[in-house]
């Protein structure tokens, strides 16, 4: 629980620093051009990341079962331009559908 | 907002119990982190692995402050409280063009969106252990939808649709290798080398 409430924290002040560093730190001094590059890339990567290790991973096993079902559809979902809301009840809908068969 | 936030709510409830959450809510207010940290904890992560996810994906705040802070005029607590109030939603509704942010209208679209992220989170926690149980629910899949859907809206343009393959296959290779959350951590390499691609 200790873990749970310290991670919080530090999210909590992390975050607030990454928002405020631009507006009160730098002061109208531009970011290095190489730390801008990377720092606008991060999202990205980490964002895929996180969508094949969840979708994927089991533990340290690499595994295909019903949520690539829910995944798949929330593609399409995001391709038709469905809203946000709409994306995850689908995949979580889709995904129950095909354990329940 | 509402019902991302409901998710939330749901899925974190078995792991943080019903205070955490809400308390993450209201002072962390992002989804992205919030998810991501969660995922990297429910996968039996370490707590350091948590906050570095965490911390990652919300480094782009540190990018889109950047470029908000020319449009904050005033002493340093008045341009704070407003950079305090940037979400990814409302710093993309704010933009004026050219460079330009509405301040104003960014603190506009944000209030309600907390109030939303708060509420939902809230009643997430109180109404997730009535729904049954989080497999059959397919809530597992809830996680890589949001992600996706983020995703879509972040990977716009050449390098950062190349930071995200080879983001997702840095995770994908190491996942056998390391111990929970340290892949997705290693994915930020994919960052640093689709940076040095030329645009």
């Amino acid at each position: 629980m200790t873990a749970i409430w310290v991670t919080i924290a530090v999210l909590a002040l992390a975050t607030a620093a990454l928002k405020l560093v631009g507006p009160l730190a730098l002061g109208g001094k531009p970011l290095h051009a190489n730390a801008f590059a990377i720092v606008e890339l991060l999202a990205s990567a980490l964002l895929a990341a996180l969508v094949v290790v969840e979708t994927f991973a089991h533990g340290r096993h690499l595994t295909v079962d019903a949520r690539v079902v829910g995944v798949a559809f929330a593609g399409v979902l995001i391709w038709r331009r469905a809203p946000m809301t709409a994306v995850v009840v689908g995949a979580a809908a889709a995904t129950a559908l095909v354990r329940l068969l | 907002m509402f019902a991302i936030a409901f998710s939330y709510g749901v899925v974190a409830r078995p792991f943080m119990g019903w205070v955490a959450p809400i308390v993450m809510s209201v002072v962390v207010f992002s989804g992205s982190a919030q998810f991501g940290s969660l995922a990297v904890l429910g996968a039996g992560g370490s707590t350091a692995a948590a906050i570095a996810a965490g911390v990652l994906l919300n480094a782009r705040y540190a990018a889109m402050g950047l470029a908000l802070a020319p449009s904050l005029r005033g002493r340093a607590l008045s341009r704070a409280s407003f950079a305090m109030t940037m979400v990814d939603s409302s710093w993309a509704a704010a933009s004026a063009g050219s460079g330009t942010f509405d301040p104003w209208y960014m603190v506009g679209v944000s209030a309600p969106q907390y109030v939303g992220w708060v509420g939902g989170t809230i009643a997430g926690v109180f109404i997730g252990p009535r729904l049954g149980s989080a497999s059959a629910l397919g809530l597992d899949a809830l996680f890589p939808a949001f992600f996706l859907a983020l995703l879509a809206e972040e990977a716009r343009g050449g390098r950062r649709r190349v930071a995200a393959v080879g983001g997702a296959g840095i995770a994908l290779a190491l996942t056998p290798l390391l111990p929970a959350g340290l892949p997705i951590l290693a994915a930020a390499a994919a960052a640093v080398g689709a940076a040095r691609m030329r645009s």
